[in-house]
């Protein structure tokens, strides 16, 4: 395989490691990281494409996952802050109990 | 500038450089690049460690004096050998780990600390010629780098299963986040003075003096003396050096993170912390105060890691005496300094840079202006917000004494 | 070269999965930060060194250390920690879709025809890096900066917000 394939064989387990781990838990704060696992799949092929991918302008790829790192910053507050949110409303953060739409 | 062709090339200079080379000459080319970076790690852990061992000892000493007693003065000629006698001890020491600690975690935390603070020596140029590792973005390797070490300090805390240890771990999450902010803040202006993230590229910024006689600092300039202002509060909240060794303070939480660990382990920990002080320290110097630049030169004759050493223990004796001399600061004090008071001062320091760095060309009586400006503008802030921290800050009154 | 890459997508891959799987929530996200620091190293690997940079402080630095404060925060005794296991059916179909996704995207991959390496990573400096976000990419720069601002903003008012605990109501 050639070294282009191999990272973007990488990053899908990586995406799909991700996504197993957000379906499989009910834990709201591992299902975050399964998320925040997706995501930094995705930059990883930014650089993978930058790297190796048909030359492109030389900094595009690195720019998108500079922008992919902040996005994932920003994602990680809004979400933890909801997981306080949560614990706060029904004094635990397992997901299946958080089906109230009413307080 | 005469002086200084001539001086560049003295042998006290290159002295650390050709005795790497004759070295790793002895070997087969390839095997040269290997050697000289094995050398260069173990020049690198032989001084801080020596260093290391002795700032104990300093410490102490001063610590000592400001106190009114003598300090360690028995083991050897002054106290010298006390470090060794020190390092005897915690070696044969036993290791305790508690019945219900979490094994893997509480062995991991001292291992991953010391190598974290160790990785951050390998971007700092020591020296004209000295700087072990030489990248593009090694401004920010150095704060990546630091910034795993306050993980260890978490996993320490937690894994000891102990109720002071875990208050320790949450104290030191807060406090480590908190300063983190003005800290990286308060270097961008630098980073944006100089056009580089590479430390050399910053220490070559700050060459050459103005008039022959005022050096081209960046703490000579009005942001850049906040900035080294800010910076170093944030670093001593950063290598939990008092007054913000909030996680081990022994008044109230025994000894917070290190309650549980004994013997070399708790020696390693020791160890980070000197290291951790000595790394900031050495950034601080790198990036504000000219790196291993001359101050005068008529002085360039010295070795630049002379002028390297000698300002970095100078920062690490400031350091020392702000420890004997300042008392604690309770937990809502020191987020409430972080978050009201440094992150906005870095921010706006960031703005007078940006206006400095824009005014450059001007001249004559514009300077005038161009220094009243920047000087109102780190002036300003400070006196206001620096009334509204102490506002709060008067007699406590004790309701349930 | 391929070697170094597949040792360092094994090891991530490996932590990675094993966190998922984890009883206890703290040794998930600690070894979910080797994870990222293992994408850091593969960002290096392939020559982009500020990005590989940026994820260390950032991933390492500031979200594991945010995330186990919120694991922190969010528990009532020492033991609450180890998440209870979900329904076994749960995972089985979870483990399904993962594996289905898995397999799709992997037969694309090495079904699609791909343009062959270039010889060298193209060189691009820090400088050059400032240059380009301040530059061609200004306006999404500031609207990342737009973003960033919002999402801290209500972020602090999720979880400041709400009414005060009773006194009695705190476990």
């Amino acid at each position: 395989m050639s070294p282009l394939q191999l990272c973007l064989a990488f990053s899908s387990l990586l995406f799909a490691v991700g996504l197993t781990g957000a379906l499989a838990r009910s834990n709201s704060i591992l299902v975050l990281l399964g998320l925040e696992l997706m995501l930094t799949a995705g930059s990883v092929n930014f650089i993978a494409f930058w790297r190796f991918g048909p030359p492109a302008s030389p900094a595009t790829g690195v720019v998108f996952a500079i922008f992919a790192i902040a996005v994932a910053a920003a994602e990680t507050a809004v979400g933890l802050a909801l997981v306080i949110a949560v614990y706060r409303h029904q004094r635990n953060i397992r997901l299946p109990e958080a089906n109230r739409l009413k307080g | 500038m005469r002086l200084l062709a001539t001086t560049d090339s003295s042998l006290l200079e290159r002295a650390p450089v050709l005795l790497r080379d004759a070295l790793s000459g002895l070997l087969p080319p390839p095997a040269r690049w290997t050697a000289n970076a094995l050398i260069e790690i173990v020049a690198i852990l032989a001084v801080f460690g020596t260093l290391f061992a002795f700032l104990t000892l300093a410490e102490r000493k001063i610590l000592g004096r400001v106190q009114n007693r003598p300090g360690p003065n028995r083991t050897g000629w002054f106290g010298l050998l006390q470090p060794f006698a020190d390092g005897i001890k915690m070696l044969t020491k036993e290791d305790i780990v508690p019945h219900a600690a979490d094994p893997v975690l509480h062995y991991l935390a001292p291992v991953a600390l010391i190598a974290f603070s160790l990785l951050t020596f390998s971007v700092i140029p020591y020296g004209r010629d000295l700087l072990a590792v030489r990248m593009d973005a090694s401004v920010l390797f150095f704060f990546a780098a630091g910034s795993a070490t306050e993980l260890s300090v978490f996993m320490a805390g937690w894994s000891s299963h102990n109720k002071y240890s875990l208050f320790a771990a949450m104290r030191a999450l807060a406090q480590l986040i908190s300063y983190e902010l003005p800290l990286l803040l308060s270097v961008v202006p630098v980073v944006l003075a100089a056009g580089t993230l590479s430390t050399a590229g910053v220490v070559a910024a700050q060459s050459g003096w103005k008039w022959g006689l005022v050096p081209h600092w960046h703490v000579f300039t009005p942001w850049g003396a906040a900035g080294f202002a800010i910076f170093m509060v944030s670093a001593l909240a950063e290598s939990n050096r008092s007054p913000f060794d909030l996680p081990e303070a022994e008044s109230e939480l025994i000894a917070g993170h290190l309650t549980e660990y004994s013997g070399f382990k708790y020696a390693l920990f020791f160890m980070a912390e000197y290291f951790g002080m000595c790394a900031l320290s050495g950034m601080a110097v790198t990036l504000f105060l000219g790196g291993w630049q001359a101050p005068l030169p008529a002085l360039e004759f010295v070795p630049s890691y002379a002028w390297f050493a000698l300002k970095l223990l100078a920062l690490i004796a400031g350091f020392m005496w702000v420890r004997a001399t300042l008392p604690r600061l309770r937990i809502d004090q020191l987020t409430r300094l972080a978050w009201k008071f440094l992150v906005p001062l870095a921010l706006i320091n960031l703005g007078t840079a940006a206006f400095w760095s824009l005014t450059y060309p001007w001249g004559g009586s514009l300077q005038l202006l161009r220094w009243a400006v920047a000087l109102a503008l780190v002036m300003g802030p400070f006196l206001l917000l620096g009334r509204r921290l102490s506002a709060g800050l008067g007699a406590r009154t004790y309701r349930y004494a | 070269m391929n070697t170094v890459l597949v040792i360092l997508a094994l090891a991530t891959l490996g932590t990675a999965a094993v966190a998922m799987s984890l009883r206890n929530l703290l040794h998930s996200v600690l070894l979910l930060t080797a994870t990222w620091a293992g994408v850091a190293a593969f960002y290096l690997w392939a020559g982009a060194e500020f990005v590989a940079f940026a994820q260390l402080l950032v991933y390492v630095g500031a979200i594991s250390m945010a995330v186990l404060f919120a694991v922190l925060l969010t528990r009532h005794s020492r033991d609450d920690v180890a998440a209870p296991p979900a329904a076994r059916s749960r995972g089985v179909y979870a483990a399904a879709a993962g594996a289905a996704v898995a397999g799709v995207l992997l037969a694309a991959v090495s079904l699609a025809p791909l343009a062959t390496a270039p010889a060298r990573a193209p060189a691009v400096s820090v400088r050059q890096l400032g240059g380009e976000l301040m530059g061609a990419h200004a306006a999404s720069l500031l609207a990342v900066a737009v973003l960033l601002t919002v999402a801290l903003v209500g972020a602090v008012v999720l979880a400041a917000g709400g009414p005060p605990e009773k006194p009695g109501d705190t476990p």
